[in-house]
């Protein structure tokens, strides 16, 4: 059995025919064409797959296609403005040297968008609460925390 | 390895992409009722159920019912006597943030503000945390010890059942085939009782309970403990209340000894098992110091003192907000 469902993708609708147990992670990579989301630990640990749907963020390794049917989803391609002007965090990940490998960086990126939608000025718990599902094996962390904390000050 | 990855992702699919799969996601309860009744089983937030299907654990049924679309699943209702009626729905996000619950419910603001990740709290429900029924769950010693009720519907009728006779093993419960958590129905709380849930844990976040607690206590005008509830958490095949902790607690005044005393009947019931996170033997002295800290903090909230949700943080790390929290 397919199923079919619509997604707002980064603004834009697309349909596609899903099996029910496909997870939304393949179904953005593989059918949006949209490869910036990672798939890293495959079982809701790591937090390289991280989107925003409605607004929220969600492990997309472990969550099915199907549920995301007629809702907002929000990649890391979504972040930047349409002319490729970056968004303040985004600027910021860079200027604080948050990035290293990049593997985690899409789901950073997210996660802290949803943190700074929800939570204009961010204590410094809030913030390592907030990215405390996205691992990452480079930074140590507090290049991360310091872009977070910037782009909280600078908006 | 561009090549390779795909090539891996396909397989897995393959092999889990049954071509019998049924999905259906209605927008009322009674056709939930009705696709359950021929054998479908619900999904809420998939945080245990799809996690599970992609570690290969437990593979996703054929039939599955989205529960998302209803919206009657959704939300804290407020009766008229001041109890409170938690849809099954309800993120762990949702309960976290509201006031009621905070105030009256205190015991459950600290499980919900501590499941998984800021992700797992904001898709994850209270129901499927429920029913997904582990032994290490964090919000089900709480509801055990502010005496919740689960509210079972089916297409043949309503059944309210205490969450003490919920739970009958790991993943296993008394609800029948075809019957649907609708909610968890809480009493009202007085303004003497105070709560707390502890977690043993490595880490903040992403977490599963090495050890938990939870107790309940409310105290008489001279500060006696005239009701007390105390539950624990990954020590046990279910999550129980432990009634000769309860006893050691009545009559007291709560304090650091009748703790202590409580705490020692926590770790005699015990019958944990050892695993990558613990130890049987770790696990059961974990439950003394756990249990200790949890009934302090429950004494300290009825004495109207504040312990920070969630109370965890406040016990760890020098940080202890409550009395007898140290040692």
């Amino acid at each position: 059995m397919s199923i079919e469902i619509t997604l707002t993708v980064n603004g834009m609708a697309e349909t596609h025919s899903v099996h029910p147990h496909r997870n939304l992670v393949s179904v953005l990579r593989d059918e949006c064409g949209l490869t910036g989301t990672k798939e890293g630990c495959d079982d809701c640990e790591c937090g390289a797959c991280m989107v925003l749907v409605d607004g929220s963020p969600v492990n997309s390794c472990s969550y099915l296609a199907v549920q995301a049917d007629g809702k907002q989803v929000t990649t890391v391609e979504g972040l930047a403005a349409p002319d490729g002007t970056l968004s303040p965090l985004q600027q910021a990940f860079l200027s604080c040297g948050g990035v290293q490998c990049g593997f985690c960086t899409p789901g950073m990126l997210i996660s802290a968008t949803a943190l700074l939608t929800n939570t204009p000025s961010p204590s410094d718990e809030e913030i390592r609460t907030a990215v405390s599902g996205n691992l990452c094996r480079c930074t140590g962390y507090t290049g991360i925390l310091d872009a977070i904390r910037l782009a909280a000050e600078t908006r | 390895m561009s090549a390779t990855v795909p090539q891996r992702l396909q397989q897995a699919r393959s092999a889990t992409e049954r071509p019998s799969a049924h999905f259906s996601a209605p927008t009322s309860l009674a056709e939930v009722l009705d696709a359950l009744a021929a054998g479908a089983l619900p999904l809420a937030g998939g945080t245990d159920l799809v996690v599970g299907h992609r570690q290969g654990k437990r593979l996703l049924p054929d039939a599955l019912v989205n529960l998302d679309h209803v919206a009657d699943l959704r939300g804290i209702v407020e009766g008229d006597d001041g109890s409170l009626f938690i849809g099954a729905l309800t993120n762990h996000e949702t309960i976290v943030n509201d006031e009621r619950v905070r105030a009256r419910y205190p015991a459950l603001a600290d499980a919900s503000s501590i499941v998984g990740s800021a992700a797992t709290r904001a898709t994850g429900t209270i129901g499927g945390n429920v029913m997904n029924a582990s032994p290490a769950a964090d919000t089900i010693a709480p509801l055990l010890c502010h005496d919740a009720i689960a509210v079972l519907r089916s297409t043949g009728g309503e059944r309210r059942v205490p969450l003490s006779e919920l739970f009958i093993g790991p993943g296993r419960t008394t609800a029948m085939s075809g019957e649907l958590l609708v909610g968890i129905a809480l009493a009202q709380s007085s303004p003497t009782t105070g709560g707390a849930y502890v977690r043993l844990e490595y880490r903040r976040q992403m977490e599963i309970a090495i050890v938990g607690a939870a107790a309940v206590v409310r105290l008489d005008a001279s500060g006696r403990v005239v009701h007390a509830r105390v539950a624990m958490t990954a020590l046990a095949p279910t999550i129980q209340r432990v009634p000769a902790a309860e006893h050691a607690l009545l009559g007291t005044d709560a304090g650091d000894g009748a703790a202590r005393a409580a705490a020692e009947e926590v770790a005699a019931a015990a019958s944990p098992i050892s695993d990558v996170r613990g130890s049987a033997n770790y696990r059961r002295a974990m439950a003394a110091v756990i249990t200790r800290r949890a009934v302090a903090a429950a004494a300290t909230r009825a004495r109207g003192g504040d312990v920070r949700i969630p109370a965890s943080d406040s016990t760890f790390g020098g940080r202890a907000g409550n009395e007898g929290s140290g040692s």
